[in-house]
């Protein structure tokens, strides 16, 4: 379904959540990941939960929805909150970022981190259950020895689905700072986490040790000028990872190289003429997300206002740039005051690498197509729920003369933002959260 | 937002085409980068008019908020020079700073029982899960 010649049509599919008048905070959703074949979809809450929803109806000729719907498969807690007792300081409990493995056997396994501990999850589906014990019944009362008469051999009897999820490793006490990023390697057998200020590289097997791989912080910490906002590894090159930083720019570096990687293979960054620059300048250039193509031949960084295509092999200015929400730049004086300056969005990528989304404010998320370079302002409401219904586009006045349907900047709702969201890998279909809901949207066809 | 601000009606020179429909709306036209630049040494402008910043890098602030949820104090002197620096009528702090240094220093030292999050494990099931008014029915 994917890469259809024209334009993608974007239709309403599904929402989850309930409608609040004041959100519980432990609701809002704080990570969406599709699993490597788009079947299991995973959020992480900011109260430490999980729920993983499955698509139904894969290959059921019988099922009489136009396509797969998502359905709860399984939820757990994940993270607790903590308290630091040396520093006094609360771990938050809040999921950061979800990574699926690529499955290999009948278990799904997933990789969920908060700001200090990252730990590895094993899902698995039961659907037998032995019967027919000798020394105790079906319901595990112990039966009297003097009954048994005959010996009788257990079996396997099906039972109805149960989905276990249980932790199977947990990756402790190698970040100081707040860890931002978690990425699986293609060799599907190490991952590297990274924090404010290091990245650590580990094998899924051992969890009393990581390598550290880049460590940015200065000797002097009155000297710190910038730190690591993300950090991903190649999708199939298992040496490459890169890693981007809060003054815009993105290293690339090789394993290969040397065992530390502090220098950068390659750093890329777009110039800035140094007269241009204002008090905002440095802000909004922080990036907030990196992503590498599918092909692995590009990578989209995030920052506050627009959306940046890199080629790997060009490391002087980025191919492509994208204006998110351009009318924001005269705003910024109030949202550096109420903080949404500092608002971190995640971009994503289509299957076909063809086209990116990012989210914006008001519920709001913008799709680009970097083929005919035009884009598409989507909003995520409930409002229009009917199915097959094509969603209509929506417009920012930025000033002047406001056209009808169109909202003003001014009367956009700055707490209704779309930070987290994520495009199936293979077909047309989004996974946005917009606080604590989750919506599902897909293409037409 | 607050809706007190009167937010001007700022001449933005890089407005976005207010196209029709049928026309193709060229996005990718990128805003020179002069005009950019004005319009942000605008709002720059006016935050130093409202809270006569000294430094003009923004960088710090940020750094220090990311880097240090809670702030870790050597002794009770290095306490109450924090405290000092902050209801130092001769060098007002910018508002970040004040708010930052205000969260580490607190009125109490906390204990677990008074922190507000360690209420035990969480057996609430989130709201996803249930079905209720979410899913759309077909």
């Amino acid at each position: 379904m994917a890469g259809n010649g024209g334009e993608i049509q974007w239709c309403f599919s599904q929402v989850k959540g309930t409608i609040e008048e004041d959100i519980t905070e432990a609701d809002i959703i704080s990570c969406v990941e599709f699993n490597n074949n788009g079947e299991l979809l995973a959020t992480g809450d900011k109260g430490g939960r999980v729920v993983i929803f499955q698509r139904d109806g894969k290959g059921n000729p019988q099922y009489s929805g136009a396509r797969g719907e998502y359905n709860v498969y399984s939820t757990f807690q994940s993270h607790e909150p903590e308290f630091d007792y040396l520093k006094s300081l609360e771990i938050e409990e809040k999921i950061n970022k979800i990574r699926w493995l690529k499955r290999s056997n009948p278990a799904n396994f997933l990789l969920s981190t908060n700001d200090k501990t990252i730990k590895l999850w094993k899902v698995t589906e039961r659907d037998k259950r032995p019967e027919g014990y000798n020394l105790k019944d079906d319901s595990g009362i112990l039966r009297d020895p003097s009954s048994i008469t005959t010996l009788r051999v257990p079996s396997f009897k099906p039972m109805e689905l149960l989905i276990e999820a249980s932790p199977r490793r947990i990756f402790a006490n190698a970040h100081t700072y707040h860890i931002n990023s978690i990425s699986v390697n293609s060799d599907q057998e190490t991952y590297l986490s990274a924090d404010d200020l290091r990245i650590n590289l580990w094998h899924l097997e051992v969890t009393n040790q990581s390598f550290n791989i880049v460590d940015i912080k200065p000797a002097n910490m009155e000297e710190l000028t910038e730190v690591i906002t993300a950090a991903e590894f190649h999708p199939t090159e298992c040496n490459l990872f890169v890693y981007s930083s809060s003054k815009g720019t993105i290293r690339l570096c090789d394993m290969r190289e040397q065992a530390l990687c502090d220098k950068h293979a390659k750093l890329f960054e777009e110039p800035e003429d140094p007269t241009n620059r204002s008090f905002f300048s440095e802000i909004i250039s922080s990036i907030s997300d990196v992503k590498f193509s599918h092909n692995g031949r590009y990578m989209v960084t995030r920052d506050y206002l627009s959306v940046k295509v890199w080629d790997l092999h060009m490391d002087s200015k980025p191919i492509e740039t994208f204006q998110v929400h351009e009318f924001l730049r005269s705003k910024l004086c109030s949202l550096y005051e109420n903080d949404c300056i500092f608002d971190k969005f995640e971009c994503a990528w289509s299957g076909n690498d063809r086209h990116l989304m990012t989210g914006s404010y008001n519920n709001f998320f913008r799709m680009f197509d970097r083929d005919t370079k035009r884009d598409v302002t989507l909003e995520a409401s409930r409002e229009n729920t009917k199915p097959k219904t094509v969603l209509k586009p929506r417009k920012v006045c930025s000033g002047g003369k406001r056209k009808k349907e169109e909202i003003s900047v001014d009367c956009l709702d700055f707490n209704r933002k779309i930070l987290h969201s994520a495009w199936h890998p293979q077909e047309n279909i989004l996974a946005v959260a917009a606080t604590n809901n989750l919506y599902l949207f897909s293409s037409k066809d | 937002m607050s809706e007190e601000e009167q937010f001007g009606s700022t001449k933005s020179e890089n407005q976005e085409n207010m196209d029709d429909e049928n026309v193709p709306r060229e996005t990718f036209k990128v805003p020179e980068p002069k005009n950019q630049v004005d319009i942000e040494r605008e709002q720059e402008a006016k935050l130093k008019a409202k809270y006569g910043l000294k430094k003009p890098g923004g960088g710090s602030a940020l750094l220090q908020k990311r880097l240090q949820k809670g702030a870790k104090y050597f002794d009770s002197g290095d306490y109450n020079m924090a405290k000092a620096k902050m209801n130092n009528p001769k060098h007002p702090l910018a508002p970040k700073e004040k708010l930052l240094l205000q969260e580490s220093i607190g009125g109490a030292i906390p204990t677990p029982s008074e922190v507000e999050h360690m209420r035990r494990p969480s057996q609430i099931a989130s709201k996803l899960v249930s079905e209720g008014e979410g899913a759309l029915l077909q």
